[in-house]
């Protein structure tokens, strides 16, 4: 069964994690196998609140250091320290720059719509008038252009949300890490952040690989090529969306997507 | 009414105390700004120390500001020299004194708060460290602003330290504050009132000023 809980897959991967552990003293909150992300694919991570999931999108982000094992992406690697005490400031600075990472409350910048989205662009110096046009799209992708002036002072959560999504989208990063992107949103605002992660990965130019942490079966189901079930920090279950839906190899994955509580 | 002698004394008596607290407040701007920005962002071994000293100083009595400025500019102080106990620069060296510790310490945990929310946001935005701390420093912004008026509403509004190193005489140092001393202390309660209404006029004008900078503010960018 050694395949049904791996994440990784035959192609080269854009970003692996291996032995991935992180532990706060005593307490071990992750311990994962090996996880892969690929470009062009949506993987989706669910499980209970507590599991993991966040730390696990924080470990990636390198917002945290592992405890143990490591994580590789764009020729460099983040592990424990010590031993590691790389990478240099300059890896660091590519690989986030190589992702982004929206978080489950998302901090938005004083400012408007559109200065938010486009700060990201600001930081690398791409913003300029060149940036203007997909600027303007991906704000009219994610709903957000009769918005674009408003202060994000006065948007409702779903507006936010979709901020937040929108900022991350127009960078074009190579890895995605969505926390909950669409947790407490009505069916429209859920339904505008799905088509547009769909259309971002299955699209011909950027196609990054994107991890999508999510409570909602359906979500995972609608939109996954692949999901992973987190329980308690350990990766229960994971495999195309389809066999862990509809042959879920773990009592607990049953339990989880029967709707049962899993603790 | 008005015994203070004329109105043109009451002008004089509330321009010299705006001069006074204003230069202070900015002199005290001037360095508590920045200090208090690095302070805010910066994470050494002491820290928690030096935030407490500043923490106490902010609550510093004019009293012991002017105590401490009188020695130091008296005859026998080490700026004796300068001969400038009883003029008004005495008076902006004592306010500053006060002012300098409370704005440094608004500013500090104005900026340390920003730091915690906006930190990690503009990390995995791909800020480099000094993007960081920029984007952190301008979301501090109205609050730098509300500090500077929190220490010009203290400076105005503080008799101890002026008194004691201005010494409140007539035409040269007598600002509003002292003013109201004295004038109270004569009796005359209505020309004390009226200075008391002005003060107050004033801390409302400047507070509407900074409302309207900062409304303005959050609106665009």
């Amino acid at each position: 069964m050694k395949a049904r809980t791996s994440l990784s897959e035959a192609a080269s991967p854009v970003m692996t994690a291996t032995g991935l552990r992180r532990s706060y003293g005593e307490r071990t909150v992750l311990d994962v196998g090996e996880i892969a992300l690929h470009r062009g694919e949506i993987l989706a991570l669910m499980g209970p609140s507590g599991s993991g999931k966040t730390t696990l999108l924080r470990l990636l982000a390198t917002l945290e250091r592992p405890s143990a094992g490591e994580v590789r992406f764009k020729d460099a690697t983040w592990a424990a320290s010590p031993p590691a005490v790389g990478p240099s400031p300059g890896d660091l600075l590519s690989w986030r720059r190589g992702l982004a990472f929206v978080s489950q409350n998302p901090v938005l910048f004083t400012g408007s719509v559109r200065d938010n989205v486009v700060l990201g662009l600001e930081l690398r110096g791409r913003a300029g008038p060149g940036a203007e046009a997909a600027v303007t799209r991906v704000l009219d992708d994610l709903g957000l252009g009769a918005l674009a002036l408003t202060s994000c002072r006065s948007l409702s959560a779903g507006e936010a949300q979709r901020v937040a999504v929108a900022r991350a989208f127009v960078i074009r990063p190579e890895v995605l890490l969505l926390d909950e992107p669409t947790a407490n949103l009505d069916p429209a605002n859920v339904g505008i952040i799905e088509r547009a992660l769909v259309a971002a990965a299955g699209g011909s130019d950027w196609r990054p690989a994107i991890l999508l942490v999510t409570h909602n079966l359906f979500q995972a189901r609608r939109i996954a090529g692949r999901t992973g079930l987190l329980v308690a920090g350990r990766l229960v279950e994971a495999g195309p969306t389809r066999d862990v839906f509809g042959r879920p190899a773990d009592p607990r994955t049953k339990a989880f997507v029967e709707g049962e509580m899993v603790f | 009414m008005f015994g203070v002698s004329s109105w043109s004394e009451l002008g004089g008596i509330i321009l010299l105390s705006l001069a006074v607290s204003g230069t202070a407040v900015l002199l005290a701007a001037a360095a508590a700004v920045p200090l208090g920005t690095a302070l805010g962002l910066s994470r050494f071994r002491g820290r928690a120390v030096v935030l407490r000293v500043l923490y106490t100083l902010m609550g510093l009595p004019p009293t012991v500001a002017g105590l401490l400025v009188y020695i130091a500019i008296s005859k026998q102080g080490p700026f004796g020299s300068l001969n400038l106990l009883f003029t008004p620069a005495a008076m902006i060296i004592a306010q500053w004194v006060l002012v300098t510790p409370i704005i440094t310490g608004l500013v500090a945990v104005a900026v340390e708060e920003r730091d915690r929310r906006y930190r990690e946001t503009a990390v995995a935005l791909g800020a480099t460290p000094r993007q960081t701390r920029l984007l952190v420093v301008r979301e501090a912004r109205p609050a730098v602003f509300s500090a500077i008026v929190a220490g010009l509403g203290r400076a105005t509004a503080e008799v101890g330290a002026v008194m004691l190193v201005g010494g409140n005489i007539r035409g040269e140092t007598r600002v509003m504050t002292t003013a109201i001393l004295l004038e109270t202390r004569r009796g005359n309660f209505g020309d004390a009132l009226v200075l008391g209404a002005v003060l107050l006029v004033i801390g409302f004008a400047i507070n509407s000023y900074v409302h309207r900078l900062q409304v303005g503010k959050e609106g665009g960018r």
